[in-house]
């Protein structure tokens, strides 16, 4: 049984099982709250699906792509989750998940999973379908780009169907990782996806006041 | 819960230090500082994101190193506290996610604090074999200074009463070194680099404005600080000295500034005291490591009657251990843990003690 968080788009909490499938699921699409939320929306997930920490085997966190400062929220949540309650921590793509929803409930072929950035940006990933044990498979990683440049027909995805996202599913991101786990395959990296370096202005020297 | 003598983790994300202490009541077991400030200083001041992406990174690494070092078990605690503000937003919410997350697995109380405060509850620590030190009295003032904030506080009891008596109304005064470091060539972060450049300096060479010293500016800022003008000023001395083709004497201009800030924190931290009738003054921040700012201190509330507290540098500076403390002080003095709903604050008042 896994907990798991997700904030690369709004904040959603799940306990999953691999055998049980999403037992429960919490979330809200608002994507400004992330910090005020997400304490209790574990607390009130775990109260719903009737687990104790105890009882968890893994606490799974959505590594984005995603807007750096809620998504930095949910993955110092789920790390530091599985810190207290002396859990493994799981790290999973949240594209993954929203790539793997569609695959489940009955898309077949590929796909471009498209969330939003933030300032006039998208994150992307292309999937080419799902494998035997229905994990999507991931062709081209992560990447953001100018909405604009997706609809570029020469685009190198841009045969493929497009699925705007506006949240990510952790049920479905404790899913996957329950499939990866059952099936002995690797975990995403643990390593938030900002994919863009800060904003900084290096020092240009003092300017003249008089 | 143990209200006794209550065994606390403190988490502080406010800024660029990533603060992680504990405490048992008021007996510090560890100060844990993850600091990102080396990768600001190429930047010439902290940049809020990478600020914010070095929390997330030092959060679990610095919780295993406190636990470690107080020799207990994350289990062991009966509460977290976390710095719900003031200070940057993004770094802020770092903390306040993952303490939350901390006191759910574990299932503890939260207690959602003021930063400013917390730099206050520092001097209620003592290591295991300090001697028994006087207990902070109150009412206090209390000034915090560093390149965050800058703000004169009446403390009249530190779970309950605290008041803003004036802050800065432009730079924090740890700023204005940073600023007037760069004006003179130095390198980030300019509170030390200003305290050595002054060795051997006359700080009467100059006489560069004091912010907000004035009649007029008294009236409505008699408690308020002001170091935008201080910095104009060093730079326009500085300026006309090389539109001269003059040399700039480095020594000279980092003394005389340095003096104008220290007089000014001290002017108006010893007038509160003086006016309020209230004959203590404790420091806190980043700034107080500045050695001058220290010796003046001592002078000025010798000489006014005044007593002087400065907890130990490393408890002034931005810490888990003044988070914690605080918390311990309210969990002590029976107030009720905070809701789980609580947010990051940037501009949370000094007077929201507990969120
Ligand atoms: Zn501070």
């Amino acid at each position: 049984m896994l907990l798991a968080i997700d904030t690369s788009a709004g904040t959603s909490v799940a306990v999953v099982d691999l055998e049980r499938g999403v037992i429960a699921e919490l979330g809200t699409g608002d994507t400004m709250r992330h910090a005020e939320v997400v304490g209790r929306l574990i607390a009130d997930c775990l109260d719903e699906a009737g687990v104790r920490v105890a009882d968890l085997s893994a606490v799974v966190g959505g590594m984005g792509p995603g807007p750096f400062t809620g998504l930095r929220v949910g993955i110092a949540a789920a790390r530091v989750f599985a810190l207290g309650a002396g859990k493994p921590f799981v790290p999973i793509i949240s594209h993954d998940a929203i790539a793997y929803g569609r695959f489940r409930s009955g898309h077949v072929g590929g796909l471009v999973v498209v969330t939003d950035a933030r300032r006039r940006e998208v994150n992307w990933s292309a999937y080419s379908g799902a494998d035997a044990v229905g994990l999507p498979i991931r062709i081209d990683p992560p990447g953001v780009a100018k909405p604009t440049a997706l609809q570029e027909p020469d685009w190198l995805h841009a045969e493929l169907p497009r699925v705007d996202a506006a949240t990510v599913s952790a049920g479905d991101l404790g899913l996957v990782a329950e499939i990866l786990r059952a099936n002995r395959r690797a975990f995403a990296a643990d390593e938030a996806l900002y994919l863009r370096s800060p904003d900084v202005t290096m020092p240009t020297g003092p300017k003249r006041v008089s | 819960m143990n209200r006794t003598n209550p065994l606390v983790l403190g988490i502080e994300t406010s800024c660029d230090e990533t603060g992680i202490g504990i405490v048992r009541g008021t007996t510090l077991l560890s100060n844990t500082i993850a600091s990102s400030m080396d990768e600001h200083a190429r930047y010439g001041g902290v940049v809020p994101e990478v600020a914010a992406r070095a929390h997330l990174e030092e959060l679990v690494p610095a919780i295993r190193a406190a636990t470690a070092e107080a020799g207990i078990n994350l289990a062991d605690i009966d509460a977290v506290a976390v710095t719900s503000g003031p200070g940057l937003a993004g770094a802020l919410m770092v903390g306040v996610g993952a303490a939350k997350a901390l006191a759910v697995s574990l299932g503890k109380p939260i207690y959602a604090v003021n930063h400013l405060v917390g730099h206050v509850g520092a001097d209620l620590l003592r290591s295991d074999d300090a001697v028994a030190e006087a207990p902070l009295e109150y009412p206090t003032i209390a000034l915090l200074v560093s390149g965050g904030h800058t703000s004169l506080l009446l403390v009249r009891d530190i779970v309950s009463d605290v008041e803003l008596l004036g802050e800065t109304i432009d730079d924090a005064a740890g700023e204005a070194f940073d600023k007037v470091a760069r004006i003179l060539g130095l390198p980030y972060p300019g509170g030390p680099q200003i305290d050595r450049a002054a060795q051997g300096g006359d700080p009467k060479a100059i006489r560069f404005p004091r912010g907000l010293s004035q009649t007029k500016d008294m009236a409505r800022h008699r408690y308020d600080f002001s170091f935008s003008g201080l910095k104009t000023s060093v730079a326009r001395w500085v300026e006309q000295r090389q539109d001269a083709g003059e040399p700039v004497p480095i020594a000279d201009v980092a003394a005389s500034f340095r003096e104008s800030v220290v007089d000014i924190l001290l002017i108006k931290a010893v007038a509160a005291c003086v006016d309020l009738d209230v004959p203590r003054l404790l420091l806190g921040g980043g700034v107080i490591a500045n050695a001058r700012l220290r010796q003046v201190a001592v002078e000025r509330t010798d000489a006014a009657g005044i007593a002087l507290r400065i907890p130990p540098l490393s408890l002034c500076t931005d810490n888990g251990a003044m988070i914690a403390a605080l918390g311990a002080q309210l969990i002590m003095a029976g107030h009720e843990p905070s809701s789980l709903g609580f947010g990051a604050d940037s501009t949370l008042p000094v007077s929201e003690i507990q969120v």
